[in-house]
């Protein structure tokens, strides 16, 4: 039996007339790659701006690891087991990378009050820390200066941002936005090393890593998902084939 | 702008040390004029270190910092308003205390808005402190009033000096100044300080790791606002005298100048940028030098300012490190 660690059902989100989400509901289940893919405004980023906490939603319920969430902001969300990367890096460009790692995993034990404990010396983040850098694949970048790494590496580091605080589920937005091929097969990689032990939301524009990768896509055209099914059932629906994939595909 | 974890903190505390050093023995070779003089500027000191807190290390841009100031102040004097001496700490505690208690709703309500918005609310609220001393009979209106008590101080019943003596009340100015300098500085390495500097970096990645942004910038707010309290004190004591021009704008204005004369994001920028903006306009002010045209010190302090920011744009701190840049390229 699967284990669904998030589950959200009947999100609709409206912006004065407009419905930019209506009525989607998905499940995340751990060991698996659940892809969500559409046109520009087709509203994937709306969805994974509500799952995530920093939208609330019109209607519908989000349900993280057996509680509902709905209600609950953004870093409560996280400290529950939430990680999410952005399209755009949301990086600290003046910290080294073993800073940004310390920074994001010290969310877990913030002890604000302690103005006199040296955050560097503070024993148990940085084990998370550098786990998180090692998974992602920097570990020999840990000193350097966020800001100075090349593109890839950079949307690296987003990914272990989201890893240092130890997520159960991962919703990740456009991880191979702007990446070269090798970069790209260094990424997939990674995903498919963290599939086993999270629940992964995918919004990608890249239709050949989506195929390769996922275990279930949902198609969303103007805000409504039209189908959500196994990569070659979706390949094969008619709907997808008009809507989205254009004939030939 | 954040350095990696200090590699060079020894090299730093040595010379942290002999400022302090060179400060203590200052007096020695001054006139009281000029003890007065530096004894102001530590005060300000204090005052731009508050401000670095929530500008350099935290991203706020707030233009009305004076209103915590000049409650701190305020506070002092009217709790000094019968001769009998009141113990120092008590009247210390009291203008810290007021300062941060008016800075709690300003934060809560100010700190919901980003950016150019953040500084109209802000000075909004310190214009609002600044009528209510200027426009009512709370304390004599726009006449200010006189401290007529002294704050006393004393420990544990032994008065060893009269802090509103030049001498006594530089040395009390100088080692709050260090207090305050050592409290921000440990802050600033500790896991609260880290996080300020990430909200000032990426507010979003912090909340997207658990960080609740929100009370933690409210909790550098009232930090920052008792800090210039505490400034708002000394600065009363030692005067004797309050008015409101302390909590007018253009003294929200002059410490943000401090600031970035000194340098961003270091809090020893603070403290020399204190020390730059005192001093230029001590300079343009002598007539000496500029004869008559010193009555318009202002325009040519703020030329400098501009010229400043224009040809340092990581301030005076920040001015050795541009030029080993600079004869790199060169070389």
């Amino acid at each position: 039996m699967a284990e669904i660690l998030l589950a959200a059902r009947g999100i609709t989100r409206t912006f004065g007339g407009l419905v930019a989400v209506n009525g989607v509901s998905l499940e995340l289940e751990r060991g698996a790659v659940h892809a969500v893919i559409g046109t520009n405004g087709a509203g994937k980023s709306t969805l994974i701006n509500i799952l995530s906490g920093e939208l609330p939603a019109s209607a519908g319920s989000v349900e993280l690891l057996g509680r509902d969430v709905t209600r609950l902001s953004q870093p409560s969300r996280a400290l529950l087991g939430l990680g999410r990367s952005y399209q755009r890096n949301t990086i600290f460009p003046h910290f080294t990378v073993a800073e940004n790692c310390r920074l994001a995993a010290q969310a877990r034990r913030q002890r604000p009050w302690a103005v006199w404990e040296s955050a560097a010396r503070c024993a148990d983040a940085m084990p998370r820390a550098r786990a998180a850098l090692e998974r992602a694949g920097l570990a020999d970048d840990a000193e350097r200066l966020a800001g100075s790494l090349p593109h890839g590496r950079k949307r690296q580091l987003e990914i272990a941002l989201c890893l240092a605080t130890q997520p159960r589920v991962l919703l990740l937005d456009e991880p191979l936005a702007g990446m070269g091929a090798e970069e790209t097969e260094r990424m997939l990689a990674l995903l498919a090393q963290l599939k086993p032990d999270h629940a992964i939301l995918l919004v990608e524009h890249d239709m050949d890593a989506v195929f390769r990768i996922a275990d279930r896509i949902t198609v969303m055209v103007n805000g409504t998902a039209i189908a959500s099914d196994r990569p070659d059932d979706v390949r094969a629906n008619p709907d997808v084939q008009r809507a989205y994939l254009g004939a030939g595909h | 702008m954040t350095r990696p974890p200090m590699r060079n903190t020894a090299r730093q505390t040595t010379l942290a040390l002999l400022v302090v050093a060179a400060l203590a023995a200052l007096p020695l070779f001054l006139g009281t004029y000029e003890v007065d003089l530096v004894a102001k500027i530590l005060v300000l000191a204090i005052f731009a270190l508050s401000l670095e807190l929530l500008v350099g290390q935290t991203g706020l841009v707030s233009f009305g910092h004076a209103a915590f100031f000049g409650l701190g102040a305020y506070t002092t004097a009217l709790l000094l308003q019968d001769p009998d001496p009141r113990s120092f700490w008590l009247v210390l505690a009291a203008a810290m205390a007021m300062a941060g208690l008016y800075a709690l709703p300003v934060a809560a309500l100010s700190l919901r808005t980003r950016g150019v918005y953040f500084i109209m609310v802000t000075l909004a609220f310190a214009q609002l402190v600044y009528y209510v001393f200027h426009d009512t009979k709370v304390a004599k209106g726009s006449d200010g009033i006189y401290l007529t008590g002294i704050p006393q101080f004393s420990l544990a019943g032994w008065v060893p000096f009269d802090i509103t003596k030049s001498l006594p009340f530089y040395y009390v100015a100088l080692v709050l100044l260090c207090l305050v300098y050592a409290f921000l500085a440990s802050l600033g390495a500790s896991r609260f300080g880290r996080a300020l500097a990430g909200i000032r970096a990426n507010e979003q990645r912090m909340r997207a790791a658990g960080y609740a942004t929100y009370p933690y910038k409210i909790a550098a707010f009232v930090i920052a606002a008792m800090l210039a309290g505490l400034a708002g004190f000394l600065k009363a004591t030692r005067d004797g005298y309050v008015n409101p021009e302390m909590l007018a704008w253009h003294e929200s204005g002059a410490v943000l100048l401090m600031i970035i004369l000194g340098g961003l994001g270091r809090l020893r920028g603070a403290v020399i940028g204190a020390f730059a903006f005192v001093l230029l306009q001590e300079f343009f002010k002598n007539d000496a030098v500029f004869g008559d045209f010193a009555k318009r010190w202002q325009l040519l302090l703020g030329i400098t300012v501009i010229a400043c920011v224009l040809l340092l744009p990581h301030g005076l701190v920040g001015l050795s490190a541009q030029l080993r840049r600079r004869g790199n390229r060169d070389g």
